[in-house]
């Protein structure tokens, strides 16, 4: 077994950390950042996988786009608000 | 009661359960469920039809369980059908494969064997491709442009960080914005001489824009695309593809000379019409993204 795939290894048990952690946590702000992370995870094993158009599409359209839409989405649900104010209740 | 139209009685219904995860919670009466929509809550919102809102609460989840199932069977019906995996005789395993491999470099002038399958050999599937990104941001269109009722801003929330007068943010997108427009042009014209294409780019520069859009504000940007700018680059790069691949399938089919050659291997102005179609696919994706994010942000582009 080589390094290369040793790594492989690694980055495909973070894959399933990451995907379960993202659908278990309750806090929708950190299940999102999770998802980016699960893609930046991604990007890399299709790098490895000798998928380089692969890899910077899922980098681009996972970690960038998708997860600014979502940021946004959450925002408009004003579910970061909420969390903000409960803080700012708390520091009162 | 006065008699209402349909549509009216669906905008009721739709503002008073705006939120399904509160309305379906079962230690709620139903005079404690959200009547507005969560984002408005000064929206002035009639009273609904208590039955007729219940009678559906109830029906809904029964109605959904059935309408899984006859998808999961339908599924499972299909996946019957499939080879088993690996087998040798499997569609998959035909001739086309090698000769994408042997012949594809000749026959599509890309160095990028990816991009001569996805732009020239399977064309017709990113030409589908295309229109469901299209149609996904019809969509959008539809559902958020023009809902002038934009939310209001909580706390004095700002569109941008120039307006919060972020350094950070600011300074981080003055110096990152060129590099990542710059890489994204770089990926659509370098896509069929090694890795990107028109898609990746495009995301890139969306992405790029919409990074430039969070540090200085709408107003630098909006000068140079508006929502007619967006409707028409749209349209157009829609309407360049498929007319392409129109004179392509017909040259093609009748064994046609096009006027777009091979040229030579390896040159930026090679590969026929992939350099093209990268650049329109690039420039429509690089709208939708940044569309996506003005619409999602205050309602228009």
């Amino acid at each position: 077994m080589t390094g290369t795939d040793l790594f492989l290894l690694l980055l495909l048990g973070l894959l399933l950390v990451c995907g379960l952690s993202a659908v278990l946590t309750k806090n929708l702000l950190v299940c999102l950042i999770i998802f980016m992370a699960y893609s930046v995870v991604m990007s890399v094993v299709w790098a490895l996988l000798q998928a380089p158009d692969l890899a910077i599409t899922e980098a681009a359209v996972g970690v960038g786009i998708s997860g600014i839409l979502l940021f946004v989405t959450l925002k408009k649900l004003q579910t970061l608000r909420k969390k903000a104010e409960d803080e700012k209740d708390q520091s009162v | 009661m006065k008699k209402t139209s349909l549509f009216d009685r669906l905008r009721q219904w739709d503002a008073a359960s705006f939120d399904l995860t509160d309305a379906l919670r079962p230690d709620q009466t139903p005079d404690e469920r959200p009547r507005r929509p969560a984002w408005n809550p000064e929206a002035p919102v009639e009273p609904v039809a208590r039955r007729q809102e219940k009678r559906f609460f109830r029906l809904y989840p029964i109605l959904a369980a059935l309408l899984l199932a006859a998808l999961a069977f339908c599924l499972l019906i299909a996946v019957l059908g499939l080879p088993a995996f690996g087998a040798e005789d499997a569609p998959a395993h035909n001739e086309v494969m090698q000769r994408y491999l042997v012949r594809g470099l000749t026959e599509t002038g890309a160095v990028n064997a990816v991009a001569g399958v996805i732009l020239d050999y399977r064309a017709f599937d990113t030409l589908g491709e295309s229109h469901v990104l299209f149609t996904a941001v019809v969509a959008v269109m539809i559902l958020l442009l023009g809902t002038a009722g934009e939310p209001p801003a909580p706390h004095g929330e700002r569109l941008s960080a120039k307006e919060d007068r972020d350094p950070v943010l600011t300074c981080t997108a003055r110096v990152l914005v060129p590099i990542i427009l710059l890489f994204g042009i770089y990926v659509i014209l370098n896509g069929h001489l090694g890795p990107g294409g028109g898609f990746s780019g495009g995301a890139i520069l969306g992405g790029g824009l919409i990074l430039f859009v969070i540090g200085r504000g709408f107003a630098p940007l909006e000068r140079y695309l508006s929502l007619r700018v967006f409707r028409t680059v749209t349209l157009l790069g829609l309407c360049f593809y498929s007319l392409a691949k129109c004179y392509s399938f017909y040259c093609g089919a009748n064994h046609l000379e096009t006027i777009f050659t091979t040229g030579t291997p390896g040159d930026v102005l090679s590969a026929g019409l992939i350099l093209p179609l990268n650049i329109a696919v690039g420039i429509v994706v690089t709208c939708t993204m940044y569309g996506f994010y003005s619409m999602f942000r205050r309602g228009r582009i």
